[in-house]
């Protein structure tokens, strides 16, 4: 450290000797050339501080641009360590082979109807094999809604023409129904015909077994037979032993066929008490965002680009993702709000900041800014399906500034009279508040309350959350006689607006019919409707709540 | 590239493939019976020597097998039958008559298939019993030969013992037993069941006309003899068209089972299930990526085959859930661990939820309570959580109480899973407070 130092190296850090305290002493050959411009911005030995220059963005776009190109040039030229083609073509995904060899002029054509779902396809053709050959007596697909599952095993029963017959278990209200079916689609009329009125199990397994020699449709002897069954949650609920006979059935018919189930609950609840023969789970995922992207972008309009379209999927997907995954409802969207989309274009302006200016397709921030509150509106109305697509429509033809959204269910703009907004409030009170708290909040005078007892409550007994608990008539009108400014007398009156209540489902008749002197009743609102309603009478029933308190 | 012969592969590759695949399937699949049972020696002489008294010697005789699903309790019998239809005498006198607890739910439709069985409906033709003893012994005395006295042997077998247990009065066992005990005429009553418990299932008066004769498969393989099964089910047999093809194969399959990572997961699935049928299935996802590019068995088919088998299929479900359902899903978990499992309902749920929104000041999530909803509904519709009772009729939608279906260890394996989980979300479901 002292100058006679100098000459030497003195820059190279000691770390040995309590490393951080050698930060704090300057450097014997320090020299501060740092200019005052310099000094307002961060010091020279620290990278990365200091006042950055303005990044010239055309210089980065054209970086990017070049470095993109080199990228992409490197990705499609062939790479000679796969080598470049010939007698057996190159080496491709060992997936891609998966689909069973003996079918490659119907891969061709179903892979394009099957998009986002060859794996699973390819696992499902290599499991059913050639068509003499046996396969599994049952298979069970599970997947969420509209991941594909009936899709892809009609389309490749279809392409490959292979018998079968596909039922939905919705249909199906009794086992005889399926039967027949089955037969009639397998077997010939003449088989259905020989089934009896109310067919029972072993009546469909004999008539199986003894039309089983004959082929309907001329298909070759031996081929495998798939039954399709779908929605098959709903076999648990019917016939006891269907759902054990139908995974059995390739035993019990001595026949090459297969049964299919797809549902979307998982296997372990199908299960019967004593067990049965356990099918294959073939599991289908969900789409991830970028499948649900390819896909949804594949009904695009004819007359705009397919990049114009993939931009609204874009935007669509950014606020429906995060609620909802079903492609169904995502396409349903879609459809939906298209048009509103695209109307700035086709009027050739948009209102953005409350200023109109042109739009082009390629103007993507404009449309976005445009379509954004329909989509937020379309998420409180036509998703939760309180209004029809066609009323959607129509209310985007009328074109109103997005006011504020009037609440669609005929339960929220119900009109009531004066006396029955009255008996409601009250009863909501009646509902939420604890009985022993009556007193405090409706009587004049209700001298001294210690508050140590009222106060003591945790929130999970915040009734609020529990639910709405049941009240005797004479409590009711007791709040309601307390609630009420004016004097009213008990008549025929105010008790038939009661049962008018109860009639609108608005209140809830806890007690038996048939108890005439002392029925119970409970309130079925929700505190934004109270509140709504005791705004119109000015009535502030926040105050009387006890767990408002 | 049309069709699979055009393709530069060798033909006989394509055709030997195909006959693999034939022979195996029909050996993993169709339950095709083996020569002879290795596991089974002993119940197999057992059962053969008491259908042959029955058979040749005219002795009553009643017997239960016993064990659990896949263990080869009808493949046991499919031998015996076929050792057994081997004598002469055998294949001219002896009757039998299948029966099955799952289709004939009820015994008018038992006698019915019984007398079609016998092919006995021209003489009962439309005559009317009183009881269902005369209508079985009028139909035993019509099976009487021809030039002897004594009636023809017949052999009922029950398949789905235990649920015969279940009719009325147990009136077909009662009086099947009856016959067998009685010197009226020989009958053999073999019954399969699952139910270790079976004779519990069976009243004081059949149980006494039962023999007590049970032969018990329990599946009592070692490690070692589970590795050998895997290899007899996956080799080719003798008679296979390609003797070069068939022997490369078997060697590939040796090879395979000596193989320590397949020997770990054939542990794995020995220590679940030892019985037949999980191991047909496993053999038979292995199978499924046999194809003309891919000629020979490898370790990694048996791997990628076991971890088919072994995924876990809630968590599975768990994947394809939205933001706002898995949120959900975390906020009834931070319940359970707080209230110890207490049921819940919609309103608590989505308290918590909002508990969570007003912590991170993430108004991204801040949706409608209609929405929610809708995802609450979905989640029932999933049946991830049930309703405690089934009364739908007096409370409203949202005080309903629910229970969850699903295991903490679940939610945080799936939560690990979850594609593009945000941060804030994912410690808060692996948090150990709410």
């Amino acid at each position: 450290m002292w100058k006679s130092a100098a000459g030497h190296n003195v820059s190279t850090k000691v770390a040995a000797q309590g490393g951080g305290d050698d930060d704090w002493e300057t450097d014997p050959d320090f020299e501060n050339d740092v200019s005052e411009q310099e000094q307002r911005w961060g010091a020279k030995t620290v990278p990365g501080s200091g006042h950055k220059e303005p990044i010239s963005v055309s210089e980065l776009r054209a970086k990017v641009a070049a470095e993109h190109e080199q990228v992409k040039h490197q990705e499609t030229t062939p790479k000679a360590s796969y080598g470049y083609g010939g007698k057996f073509g190159v080496e491709t995904d060992h997936v891609d082979k998966q689909l069973h060899p003996s079918y490659e002029e119907e891969r061709l054509r179903v892979a394009e109807q099957l998009p986002c779902r060859e794996l699973q396809a390819g696992m499902l053709l290599s499991l059913m094999g050639e068509p003499q050959q046996y396969s599994l007596p049952c298979i069970f697909i599970y997947g969420h809604r509209a991941s594909g599952k009936s899709h892809v095993v009609n389309v490749l029963l279809k392409e490959l023409k292979l018998p079968h017959v596909t039922i939905s278990c919705a249909e199906c209200i009794s086992a005889g129904l399926l039967f027949e079916h089955v037969l009639l689609t397998f077997l010939g009329a003449d088989a259905a015909a020989a089934l009896p009125r109310s067919p029972s199990l072993s009546d469909f397994v004999r008539i199986y077994r003894q039309h089983r020699s004959c082929r309907v449709a001329a298909a070759a002897q031996h081929t495998t037979r798939y039954l399709v069954l779908e929605k098959a949650e709903l076999l648990r609920d019917m016939d006891a032993n269907l759902l054990s006979l139908l995974v059995r059935l390739q035993e019990l018919v001595e026949d090459n066929v297969t049964v299919i189930l797809l549902s979307e609950i998982v296997w372990e609840t199908f299960r019967p008490n004593t067990g049965c023969l356990e099918p294959l789970p073939l599991h289908f995922p969900d789409y991830t965002k970028g499948e649900l992207h390819e896909i949804l972008s594949r009904d695009r309009h004819p007359s705009y680009s397919a990049d114009f379209y993939s931009s609204y999927i874009h935007i669509l997907l950014g606020v429906f993702y995060a609620v909802c995954r079903d492609l169904r409802e995502l396409r349903h969207l879609a459809a939906l709000n298209f048009t509103k989309f695209c109307q700035p274009v086709t009027e050739g302006k948009a209102c953005v900041y409350v200023v109109w200016s042109p739009v082009k397709e390629s103007d993507a921030h404009k449309l976005w800014r445009n379509i954004e509150p329909y989509l937020k509106k379309a998420m409180q109305t036509v998703y939760l399906r309180e209004i029809s697509s066609l009323e959607w429509d129509k209310m985007q033809q009328v074109e109103t500034e997005a006011g504020p959204l009037r609440a669609l269910s005929a339960h929220a703009h119900v009109e009531l009279p004066f006396y029955s907004k009255f008996l409601l409030i009250a009863a909501y009170l009646a509902s939420y508040n604890p009985a022993r708290t009556d007193k405090r909040f409706f009587v004049k005078h209700h001298g001294k309350i210690k508050k140590t007892n009222f106060l003591k409550k945790n929130e999970k007994m915040s009734n609020h959350l529990l639910g709405p608990k049941p009240f005797p008539l004479d409590r009711l009108l007791a709040v309601f006689y307390s609630v009420v400014d004016s004097r009213i007398a008990p008549s025929a009156r105010i008790f038939s607006q009661i049962s008018s209540l109860v009639t609108l489902q608005l209140l809830t008749q806890v007690s038996h019919a048939e108890q005439l002197d002392a029925p119970k009743y409970k309130c079925a609102v929700s505190f934004h409707f109270i509140a709504a309603i005791s705004r119109t009478v000015n009535f502030d029933i926040v105050k009387y709540l006890y767990d408002f308190l | 590239m049309s069709k699979r012969k055009a393709k530069d592969t060798p033909k006989p590759i394509g055709e030997c493939i195909t006959q693999l695949q034939k022979y195996l399937r029909e050996r993993l699949c169709h339950d095709q019976l083996p020569s002879r049972l290795e596991a089974s020696e002993a119940q197999h002489k057992h059962l053969l020597g008491l259908l042959q008294r029955t058979a040749i010697h005219g002795e009553s005789n009643s017997v239960l097998i016993v064990g659990p699903r896949g263990s080869g309790k009808t493949a046991l019998l499919k031998c015996v039958l076929r050792d057994l239809l081997q004598e002469k005498e055998v294949q001219k006198n002896l009757l039998q008559v299948h029966l099955n607890g799952l289709l004939q739910t009820d015994d008018r439709i038992a006698l019915k298939e019984i007398t079609r069985q016998l092919n006995l409906e021209n003489v009962v033709g439309d005559k009317v019993f009183g009881s269902f003893a005369e209508n079985l012994v009028f139909l035993l005395e019509a099976l009487k030969k021809g030039d002897r006295s004594t009636t023809r042997p017949v052999l009922f077998v029950l398949d789905e013992f235990d649920l015969f247990a279940h009719h009325k009065n147990q009136t077909l066992l009662y009086n099947l037993l009856d016959v067998s005990q009685s010197a009226q005429a020989p009958v053999a009553v073999v019954g399969l069941t699952c139910r270790l418990d079976v004779l519990e299932l069976l009243e004081k008066r059949v149980k006494s006309r039962f023999s007590h004769r049970q032969i018990h498969l329990l599946n009592n393989v070692s490690f070692t003899q589970y590795i050998e099964r895997v290899g007899s089910q996956l080799s080719l047999p003798d008679d296979f068209p390609d003797r070069r093809f068939a022997q490369e194969w078997n060697s590939s399959v040796q090879s395979v089972c000596e193989d320590k990572s397949v020997e770990e997961t054939l542990r794995r699935h020995y220590n679940f299930s030892k019985d037949f049928r999980s191991l047909h299935m496993l053999l038979m996802l292995c199978l499924s990526r046999i194809s003309t590019v891919n000629p020979t068995i490898k370790p990694a088919d048996v791997l990628e085959a076991s971890r088919l088998c072994f995924s876990d299929a809630k968590s599975n479900m768990l994947h394809g859930l939205s933001i706002l359902e898995l949120c959900l899903v975390i906020a009834m978990k931070h319940l359970n661990d707080v209230y110890e499992g207490e049921p819940f309902n919609f309103q608590m749920v989505h308290n918590e939820f909002k508990k969570f929104l007003q912590r991170k000041s993430n108004s991204m999530y801040n949706f409608e309570q209609p929405v929610v909803m809708k995802a609450f509904e979905h989640l029932q519709q999933l049946e991830m959580i049930r309703p405690v009772d089934s009364s739908s009729a007096k409370t409203q939608h949202e005080f309903r109480l629910m229970r969850l279906t699903l295991d903490n260890s679940q939610i945080i394996e799936a939560l690990q899973k979850y594609p593009q989980c945000p941060t804030d979300i994912k410690q808060w479901g692996t948090s150990a407070f709410g």
